[in-house]
């Protein structure tokens, strides 16, 4: 994992400095709202509807032990025993109080965390495979890379006001495990005929209110031009992304509207022009970086069998781990998805539980996903059972990852001021109704957004629910065929909204229209695909026949 | 009626104006009249609120509720946390938002 050098150090203790003064002031009388306003965003701290809300940047998902330690003691010192893990693997806490922040931002810095650039218009926690490292599929652990791209972007004071907020991804596996092109710029790290590394860019995808997948606009990029590449990415943006309407802001429309050609021309050009600057960093700070990436000291010729006697601890070998690339160790991924569960969050207590797990059995390494569940990387399959047991006594043995009831949902009306429905007690039902049927079911990636922002990835969800406010009350549209892998596609509207009770059953008719015409292993996906819409639309709509 | 609303500035807690201060409880809430925006002004300048703000309610048999479920969520807390709303001994809370 990546420590902190004397500049990290010293640039987080003095945003920290900062902050404690500002907030000092905000109190005093010396600043006001709406100057104190950029200040706190840029600290991740939000106004929402209940109090303030913090969002604790993870840098690509990846936790110590000790890290994930200080974020369930900070959810009991300074919130409210709980914390919530977002879709863009960090946490948030809902209840802070104003004259805690510098506090807080504290507690995170003696564990190098911070919040920087986790809201405001600028580069936001760079995202990556929640498996790298581990997973034999990829072509290098992406980690430096995307670790290098926190570095350029902490505090660039060109990009430290951007048209709109940016997301950047970086993958290094064919499998898309991050929804890399449904991103700002998605950076897949590839290797060429030559075996030389590079990155292949793609650039202008998201979600929100105009969905865009992102168009491949250069496959191979020399991996010591990646940060000059992205530079030349973002100061096209920059020069040109529309700053007078907030809906048309993102990089996604500026893409659309130039095409994919020009933009490129266009980034080519600043490139050739960058590539005479010498702005990128010495390949001597990326090895420094690559070697706090290597891999933990695994052990070899373990055993590489699991004793699957105990009948629940199979189901959740089978749902929720993954291959390990070292024979003797497996991935596990933890549901924060209980049946009826709030999706994503956990409390102080579990939040210790897994940190102190990691500590024991993962190397002391976790991930965050952006499915909102978190990972431990390296289990010795030997002590698989034992990790379970204590997951499974402290209620986070659920197993359905990848189930329909491994729901994505945004905070929704419950917590967020942006939003027009709640989320959060539709998914509670889904998980509930479909609890029994899941393993019938197979994979369904079920995702909710309560408004047009799409936090909950609506769009790429084999079956997403958009909660939008028809009239003062909450409504629920249903869209099905949305992927977020190596084959993205954006779902379609089936038709008319429902209300809560309304679009569970029409998404259980969907799956019972999927049941009875799956094919040999398909996925609700592949038969969507295969069927089309129409079936399922019939199901959804049909009118119930007149009784007497 | 008008209900004025807003934050604690330094804790950040859903507030209403009563009349003569700030309140915990939507039932305290009292119609501002067209007179919500000076109020708003003043108290935003004292540095007793953030973004206040004002909306439209209604009395009912409990007392002012507000005309937004948005409004009626942040008056009661989440409906999915009732253990951290203002009522957290009444399981049917979540009715009075719906």
């Amino acid at each position: 994992m990546y420590q902190y050098d004397q500049y990290d150090h010293a640039m987080v203790a003095a945003r920290v400095a900062d902050f404690r003064d500002q907030v000092r002031r905000r109190l005093d009388g010396s600043m006001t709202e709406e100057q104190f306003r950029p200040l706190r965003l840029m600290n991740g701290l939000y106004l929402q509807l209940h109090a303030y809300m913090l969002r604790v940047a993870v840098p690509y998902g990846t936790l110590s032990g000790a890290q994930m330690h200080m974020l369930g003691d900070i959810a009991d010192k300074y919130d409210r025993g709980y914390g919530h893990f977002t879709t863009r693997q960090n946490i948030q806490y809902n209840w802070i109080k104003l004259d805690e922040a510098p506090d807080i931002l504290a507690d995170l810095a003696s564990v190098e965390m911070h919040a920087i650039q986790t809201s405001g218009n600028c580069i936001r926690n760079t995202t990556s495979d929640q498996y790298a490292g581990a997973i034999a599929d990829e072509v290098v652990d992406p980690r430096p890379y995307a670790e290098l791209i926190r570095q350029w972007s902490t505090f660039h004071p060109e990009f430290s006001f951007l048209p709109r907020k940016f997301k950047m991804a970086v993958i290094a596996a064919e499998t898309d495990r991050a929804a890399m092109r449904l991103h700002d710029i998605g950076i897949q790290i590839v290797k060429n005929a030559a075996g030389e590394l590079g990155a292949a860019f793609y650039v202008g995808g998201g979600m929100g209110r105009t969905p865009m997948i992102a168009p491949l606009i250069r496959e191979f990029v020399p991996i010591d031009q990646m940060i000059t590449y992205s530079e030349a990415c973002l100061r096209v943006y920059n020069r040109y992304g529309r700053r007078d309407n907030k809906y048309k802001a993102r990089i996604k429309i500026l893409v659309h509207e130039l095409g994919r050609d020009e933009y490129t021309r266009q980034v080519e050009a600043e490139f050739a022009h960058l590539l005479t600057q010498g702005i990128e960093p010495p390949l001597a700070e990326l090895e420094r970086i690559k070697a706090q990436f290597a891999d933990p000291a695994f052990e070899s010729g373990l055993p590489d069998t699991l004793d699957r006697s105990d009948p629940d601890f199979a189901v959740w070998v089978d749902t929720n781990t993954h291959v390990h690339k070292q024979p003797g160790y497996v991935i596990a991924t933890i549901s924060l998805k209980p049946v009826g569960g709030i999706p994503g969050d956990a409390t102080a207590d579990q939040i210790r539980l897994m940190a102190a797990l990691a500590r024991d059995y993962s190397f002391d390494e976790l991930r965050v996903t952006h499915t909102q569940n978190i990972v431990l990387p390296h289990i010795g399959k030997a002590d698989l059972y034992a990790v379970w047991q204590q997951l499974n006594e402290a209620g986070l043995g659920t197993p359905n990852l990848d189930r329909i009831g491994d729901i994505i949902a945004c905070p929704g009306l419950d917590y967020c001021s942006l939003a027009n429905a709640r989320s959060i007690p539709l998914a509670q039902k889904i998980s509930e109704r479909f609890a029994p049927r899941e393993a019938e079911i197979g994979e369904l990636k079920l995702k909710i957004s309560g408004c047009i922002n799409a936090c909950g990835h609506h769009h790429a969800g084999h079956i997403g629910v958009l909660g939008v406010d028809r009239k003062g009350t909450e409504n629920y549209q249903l869209l099905l065929g949305g992927c977020e892998g190596a084959d993205t596609s954006l779902g379609t509207i089936t038709g008319p909204g429902f209300d809560e009770d309304g679009i569970v059953d029409a998404i259980e008719k969907a799956t019972e229209v999927y049941l009875a015409q799956r094919g040999d292993g398909e996925r609700f996906l592949d038969t969507y695909r295969r069927v089309g819409m129409a079936p399922f639309k019939e199901a959804i709509y049909a009118k119930e026949p007149a009784h007497g | 009626m008008k209900i004025l609303t807003g934050n604690d500035l330094r804790s950040g807690a859903v507030i209403w104006w009563d009349g003569s201060g700030w309140s915990l409880h939507v039932t305290d809430a009292a119609d501002v009249g067209e007179h919500g925006e000076d109020i708003a002004a003043r108290e935003n300048a004292a540095r007793t609120v953030v973004a206040p703000y004002v909306i439209d309610g209604e009395y009912g048999p409990e007392g002012p509720r507000p005309a937004h479920i948005k409004d009626r969520i942040r008056a009661l807390g989440p409906t999915v946390r009732l253990d951290l709303s203002l009522k957290p001994a009444d399981p049917a809370a979540g009715n009075w938002v719906i």
